[in-house]
């Protein structure tokens, strides 16, 4: 039996980026998120917001090119697009939490059947907790997908009954792109639209911590492959 | 007077305007020489963007000790706030991110619970300094309900909504880092980091503004400015 192909980081981030419609403006979490806004489709234009004040985020800053005062959230020298606005944080936090962001894409450590989100600490006591502006994203933004590893580093599922960590929200993750499956939270839990040709439901299943149905329009997930020096995160 | 200058002559030859009101300063260290032991400080930054490296750098100069420290980040390596850490002067940090890496001297000092840490998120942060500016007596959110940082907080459903009470923040004293700034203070920023400094400059009995360059009056357009000079009371260039 050949070994399973897993989709990359940057496939599961192409694979969310094809679900984006026109006009939507967007917040991204660190991790495989950014990936994402390399991956808009040709056909449609969205705008990224990041939560220390800027509308139109554009592409990183090329070496030589830096504004040492224009970053992003996670502090890389980032680069505006034409119509692109700066704002204090207050604003920035109104936009988020008065649900004025079409969608946020965020990393996570677990997501529950019921879409409750862990995604900001490990409540380890030799390091301090930091939650940034995560919660305030989840509470406000029209839609909440979730992009990360189906499992952890140890095989461990990270889609489960109920989260083991500290809660970000309750009831806020509506989709799901992992490396094997994208999942849509129901009211019935956890349905997968799409998983990997070459994965039997049984395995995926078996790598999930809360019970799986298969969508009637189940299609298998597939992402060409990408080009390395398009990967200019 | 809040702010320490009144009358001094500024050089007005551009505009010709002279005023009676000067917020300028000559060095950060006499911009905050009046800061007191156990001093609630508001710093703004996210990350070093919007960082007051030299308003930090002279209270650490000073000396002021107890500080309970308002800020986005706990600094990287050992400058700004790192440093003012790293010396001992900080008893407690209200902050919605301490953990950037290179954050080491925080790190540290949480481990051997020499600090103590108060964690907002970035929102409420913001919305809690933003209640104080504008005379707020508390405001219900929905961040953070059901999670751990909502603990003892007063609930209330609102329009079907579980929300949290969030209560205002202030400070005694406030440090803005920005781009310009005339002499009424009134202030505009570069880019991304304006981030906390606009509301910080409102929330605190006393905002010192630190920035690239100190104008004559007349030069930003009224149309442009960011921060009203009402916020600000003394303003220094880095």
């Amino acid at each position: 039996m050949s070994k399973l192909q897993k989709l990359s980081r940057e496939k599961i981030a192409w694979r969310a980026a094809q679900e984006f419609k026109n006009g939507m403006v967007i917040n991204l979490g660190v991790g495989i998120p950014t990936y994402a806004s390399i991956f808009v489709p040709k056909d449609k234009e969205v705008i990224f917001q990041s939560e220390n004040g800027i509308l139109g985020v554009g592409p990183l800053a090329k070496d030589g090119e830096e504004n040492l005062n224009l970053v992003n959230a996670s502090q890389q020298k980032v680069t505006t697009v034409k119509g692109a606005c700066f704002f204090d944080c207050v604003e920035s936090f109104a936009m988020l939490r008065g649900g004025h962001i079409d969608l946020a894409m965020l990393g996570a450590f677990e997501v529950s059947q019921k879409g409750d989100l862990a995604n900001w600490t490990l409540e380890r006591t030799d390091v301090p907790p930091a939650v940034g502006g995560v919660m305030d994203i989840v509470a406000g933004a029209k839609e909440i997908w979730v992009l990360m590893e189906h499992c952890t580093k140890d095989g461990l599922p990270r889609l489960v009954e109920q989260c083991s960590y500290a809660l970000t929200a309750q009831s806020v993750v509506k989709r799901i792109f992992t490396d094997l499956a994208v999942l849509r939270v129901t009211e019935e839990g956890f349905l997968v639209e799409e998983s990997l040709a070459d994965l039997d439901f049984d395995t995926l299943q078996a790598k999930t911590g809360a019970v799986l149905r298969k969508s009637p329009h189940w299609k298998p997930l597939e992402v060409p492959d990408i080009k390395q020096d398009n990967l200019q995160v | 007077m809040r702010f320490r200058a009144p009358g001094r002559l500024f050089d007005c030859q551009k505009y010709g305007v002279f005023s009676l009101i000067n917020k300028k300063l000559e060095s950060a260290y006499e911009a905050v020489v009046d800061i007191d032991d156990g001093a609630t400080v508001l710093v703004s930054g996210f990350g070093d963007p919007g960082m007051p490296f030299g308003l930090v750098d002279a209270l650490i100069e000073k000396g002021v000790k107890e500080i309970t420290l308002v800020t986005n980040n706990t600094g990287t390596g050992y400058k700004g706030i790192a440093a003012l850490l790293q010396a001992g002067l900080v008893k407690k940090v209200i902050c919605c991110y301490p953990r950037r890496v290179g954050s080491v001297v925080f790190e540290e000092l949480y481990r051997k619970n020499k600090v103590e840490l108060e964690l907002v998120p970035h929102g409420t942060l913001c919305e809690r300094l933003r209640a104080g500016v504008a005379g707020i007596e508390g405001f219900y959110t929905p961040t953070s309900v059901g999670t751990n940082l909502a603990e003892g907080k007063e609930l209330r459903v609102i329009n079907g909504r579980q929300c949290v009470l969030e209560l205002p923040l202030k400070g005694e004293f406030a440090f803005i880092r920005a781009h310009k700034a005339d002499i009424w203070g009134n202030v505009i920023y570069e880019a991304s980091a304006r981030n906390m400094g606009p509301v910080m400059a409102g929330a605190a009995k006393i905002s010192i503004c630190e920035v690239d360059e100190i104008v004559e009056l007349g030069e930003l357009s009224p149309e442009q400015i960011v921060t009203p000079g009402i916020y600000i009371d003394r303003v220094v260039e880095a």
